[in-house]
């Protein structure tokens, strides 16, 4: 199958000319399948937000290319703002772009931008607040009026609400508590589990990340570094904790008790696979 | 993009320039463009000119970026010119239908496009090599002497620099509100006037709010910290004018003394 959307030899250059120039990213090659939930990682600073801004166009490359259905998304003015559409991206800290009156006409921005008739219009909102978990009394509230997480996913509702046929997100989760960033991780994977649509997720929790996404790409100095399953990623502890990142604590504590002498897999992530991992042992040990 | 502005950037350096006292470089720029005001002649210019290309010379400040911060202002330029190009009464050189150009015309435009440029790449060089910090400790110390007739320069000095220091958030804030309505398909660009104006509600409404939501931090920080105003405050940094200093202020005098020569000469 082709990739839905793909990126060549990619590389951007900030404030050129000036003293500040900064080369973020260096030659991205990246792929996305179709249906496909990709976490990226890395640490502050390495790339990963301007890296998928240019996945929608907002930042033209110094040079490279995106392609998107294999088309060169800055083959036409037209295109671009095509793929803007179908390429959905929520921003970090999104709530801070708010700016409607009510609820319901901020996340109609997106869709009424895309020229739907109202009833469409109407149906994807309440479509996007239901995914998010936003009740529909609320919609007729003032977006200001809203909690910090609930602004939060009012905005992310106003992405999805125009369908993309990818949705990344930038640290979705960033600054909330753990109820809030649960219900956010939560919705946004069945999302992707509904709408089958292709999600990329930055963020800098591993727990998360490890318990939703199919492959994980690892962003360092502009860089991708490693690309594979979470299994593959966290078995290489070392090499994450080098550029300054962490394996989820369940995998340390994992790794730990390998150390000790028991007989683990060393590609657990979750706590969910631990406890299985763990029991099965202890029933093993007890049949032995 | 709009981050790309340099405008009343600073480029921090360790150059002799940086490195001067802000009131001496204040000072000194009031002397250029006091010398720039009346001088009239060729020569004059020219003195100034070079003067100029020394001082950017030293500073490290590349050409590339004072053009691209003469950018914006191009307009104004070419707009002045013209106007003295042909507005400017005299003997005509060429005249054809209403249009005449005449000697002092292109003088005149020549003089204007030489004093604007040379005032903005004077002003530029100021903001370029010292920190809004510096610059708005310079114009306390500078104007503390009006506190005696009741100025409160500290607190104006104080407002000055939070809104330098502000500058570069808002233009990073706004080029994010930006990003983020873009991606939500709005479109800046296009449409007429009206159009345009309505299409910049969700870029400017999100930028008010946080701008007063940082204000409002601000002040609560400031009020933590015990902040009251200026009187029986110490500096971290105090401004001490070195030997350096004395010899920049005589180099402005002089500079202003020749241009004043020349100005007087007529040539
Ligand atoms: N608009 C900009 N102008 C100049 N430099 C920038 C700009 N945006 C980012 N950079 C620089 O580019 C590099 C990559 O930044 P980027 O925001 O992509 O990192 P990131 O991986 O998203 O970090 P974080 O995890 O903190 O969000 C950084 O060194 C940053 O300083
Ligand atoms: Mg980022």
């Amino acid at each position: 199958m082709a990739p839905i959307i793909k990126t060549e030899k990619l590389n951007h250059l900030y404030s050129a000319g000036t003293p500040f120039e900064r080369l973020a990213i260096k030659d991205i090659d990246f792929e996305a399948e179709q249906g496909e939930f990709i976490g990226i990682i890395g640490h502050t600073g390495s790339g990963k937000s301007t890296f998928i801004q240019h996945l929608n166009g907002l930042l033209k490359p110094t040079s490279g290319k995106v392609l998107f259905n294999d088309t060169d998304i800055w083959e036409s003015k037209a295109y671009v703002r095509d793929v803007r559409f179908k390429v959905g991206l929520v921003f970090q800290y999104p709530e801070y772009q708010l700016f409607e009156e009510t609820v319901y006409k901020d996340i109609a921005f997106g869709p009424k931008n895309m020229r739907l008739t109202e009833n469409e219009i109407d149906l994807r909102v309440h479509e996007a607040a239901d995914f998010v978990g936003i009740e529909h009394e609320l919609l007729d509230k003032s977006p200001f009026e809203l909690s910090g997480g609930q602004k939060r996913r009012i905005a992310i509702a106003g992405v999805i609400a125009m369908r993309p046929d990818i949705l990344i997100l930038d640290e979705p989760t960033a600054g909330l508590d753990p109820r809030g960033r649960d219900m956010i991780i939560g919705n946004i994977r069945s999302y992707h589990e509904k709408m089958k649509s292709t999600v990329i997720l930055v963020t800098h929790n591993m727990e998360e990340i490890a318990r939703s996404v199919q492959r994980l790409v690892v962003f360092e100095s502009g860089s991708i570094l490693m690309n594979g399953t979470p299994a593959e990623i966290f078995m290489q502890g070392d090499k994450l904790q080098k550029i300054g990142l962490a394996v989820p604590e369940i995998t340390r504590v994992i790794m730990r008790l390998r150390e000790l002498g028991l007989p683990l897999n060393p590609s657990i992530f979750t706590v969910e696979q631990a406890t299985e991992a763990l029991l099965n042992l202890k029933g093993g040990r007890k049949r032995a | 993009m709009l981050r790309d502005i340099t405008l009343g950037q600073f480029f921090p350096g360790k150059t002799l320039i940086h490195n001067l006292d802000p009131r001496t470089k204040l000072i000194f720029t009031v002397i250029y463009f006091v010398a720039l005001f009346i001088s009239g002649s060729f020569v004059s210019y020219a003195i100034i000119l070079v003067f100029l290309s020394v001082c950017i010379t030293i500073s490290h400040i590349r050409l590339k970026v004072i053009m691209k911060g003469m950018k914006p202002l191009l307009i104004i330029i070419v707009m002045t010119s013209i106007l003295n190009l042909f507005y400017t009464k005299g003997e005509p050189i060429v005249s054809f239908w209403i249009i005449k150009l005449t000697y002092e015309g292109i003088r005149n435009a020549l003089f204007m496009i030489l004093r604007i440029f040379l005032l903005i790449t004077g002003t530029f060089l100021l903001t370029y090599t010292t920190s809004p910090m510096q610059l708005t400790d310079g114009l306390e110390s500078l104007l503390s002497p009006l506190k005696k007739i009741k100025v409160p320069v500290h607190e104006l000095s104080m407002m000055m620099s939070i809104a330098l220091r502000f500058i570069p958030t808002l233009i990073e804030e706004t080029d994010k509100i930006m990003s983020a309505q873009k991606a939500r398909g709005a479109d800046f660009e296009t449409g007429n006037l009206i159009q345009k104006a309505k299409a910049m509600l969700p870029l400017l409404i999100p930028l008010f709010i946080s701008a007063f939501r940082r204000a409002d931090e601000l002040a609560v920080a400031m009020e933590c910290r015990c902040y009251h105003g200026g009187a029986g405050r110490t500096k971290l940094k105090r401004l001490v004018m070195k030997n350096r200093d004395f010899l920049a202020l005589m180099a402005g005098a002089v500079l202003f003394g020749i241009t004043l020569l020349f100005n007087s000469l007529g040539i």
